[in-house]
């Protein structure tokens, strides 16, 4: 159990060492999904929800490892628990809030097995954070996966307007595009500590 | 997609160039920027996606008339999970030093959506023998990708190859290859270079049945 305060966890895992642009996990849909602003809000949020579910799962689940003495199984069961739990809270939103399931429901299979989810699961288990500092930390990753994300659409929205080359057109430019994102999140390095 | 009059020294050389999992699919996007720092580093992330690809290919292929339809993503993902602890132990034993390397990325191979790609998309519908093909061809070509990015950053971020120094002294290394934003520019720059051989490619192509048919004409 480390002693981080919860502030500084939260900065850290959304500015600091974003998800997206420091340790380059969910790639993927921060291309796929980045073309347009709207689309955009709605995957970070959907993002966010799935690293909350999943982070209490993997809480639960290295408790149980732990216990059991077992540590070989932690990649399978965290895949195969988040997975299914995420199913289930689709279903259940489904049910409950069919609004909210328009919103967010067809990118939750999507982001199930995205590695920015299953990242987060590794790395709350490795840097032993107890329950509390682990919601925190899912929310700051979720914060800051939106943040790029949202950021990413917004240059990319404009981008349509520019006149390019027809050689970077495409993921060329919006790896380009990333970078230079990167680069300014740089700038948070001091923050956080 | 396969079609079955290839040979499968087809499904192999496809994988290695036109249909290179990094510079033409871009998939598998997230190890390929972050273990890529060093050329080493790199190659070992390679070479453990490729194994994990070809024994899940040869696992599907093999078990692709037992899956049920409806749970196929999910048992894929298992097997893929399975693959990946053996290699992430094996790692461990061998060298200590790598495996802090790489740290949790090895883990993260499970979720690396070409090797669940290759699974769906081809080892679920072909046999065994051309589905280790197409997992060699694929593993070996992202390991190429792979081995490409590392080799630019280390080279130009660290003045050094391999650990062996390239440079004078006075040379000033580029810090921001290291660092994560190098990895964005220099799979931009690789995209780039894959982009415009195509370009030239289709041009070529174009000019060439122009000729044709103007020589049709006269």
């Amino acid at each position: 159990m480390t002693n981080e305060s919860l502030w500084s966890i939260f900065i850290n895992a959304s500015l600091v060492n974003n998800f997206v642009l420091a340790y380059f996990l969910g790639i993927c849909p921060f291309l796929g999904v980045s073309a347009k602003l709207e689309t955009a809000t709605r995957m970070g949020g959907a993002v966010t929800f799935v690293m909350l579910v999943s982070s209490i799962c993997a809480f639960g689940i290295q408790l149980l490892l732990v216990a059991i003495d077992a540590p070989y199984l932690k990649l399978i069961s965290f895949i195969a628990v988040i997975a299914s739990t995420v199913q289930l809270v689709e279903m259940f939103i489904k049910k409950v809030s069919p609004a909210l399931f328009r919103t967010l429901g067809i990118f939750l299979p999507l982001i199930t097995t995205n590695c920015a989810i299953l990242g987060l699961a590794l790395f709350q288990t490795n840097k032993g954070y107890s329950f509390v500092q682990c919601i925190v930390y899912a929310l700051g990753a979720g914060a800051g996966f939106t943040l790029a994300l949202v950021l990413m659409a917004g240059l990319r929205e404009k981008l349509e307007l520019a006149e390019v080359p027809d050689v970077t057109k495409g993921t060329a430019m919006a790896v380009m595009l990333a970078g230079l994102l990167s680069v300014t999140f740089m700038g948070f390095g001091g923050l956080g500590g | 997609m396969a079609t079955p009059t290839k040979s499968s020294t087809d499904e192999f050389i496809k994988g290695l160039w036109r249909e290179n999992p990094v510079f033409v699919q871009v998939l598998g996007m997230c190890p390929v920027l972050a273990v890529s720092n060093t050329a080493l580093n790199a190659l070992a992330m390679g070479l453990a996606t490729a194994f994990v690809l070809i024994m899940s290919n040869i696992v599907v292929s093999s078990l692709r008339s037992f899956i049920p339809k409806q749970v196929r993503i999910a048992t894929y993902i298992l097997i893929i999970a399975t693959f990946v602890t053996v290699v992430d132990y094996v790692i461990q034993a061998v060298s200590l030093d790598l495996y802090k390397a790489l740290g949790a990325f090895i883990s993260l191979i499970v979720v690396n959506c070409l090797i669940l790609g290759r699974a769906e998309a081809f080892a679920s519908k072909n046999t065994v023998g051309r589905s280790i093909m197409d997992g060699l061809g694929m593993g070996i070509g992202f390991a190429f990708a792979l081995f490409c990015l590392g080799a630019v950053r280390e080279i130009l971020g660290n003045g050094t190859l391999f650990d062996v120094q390239l440079f004078h002294d006075s040379f000033q290394n580029w810090v921001v290859m290291i660092l994560p934003s190098g990895g964005f520019f220099t799979l931009a720059a690789w995209l780039l270079l894959f982009n415009w051989l195509e370009q030239r490619k289709e041009r070529k192509a174009k000019t060439a049945t122009l000729a044709l048919s103007g020589e049709v004409a006269q």
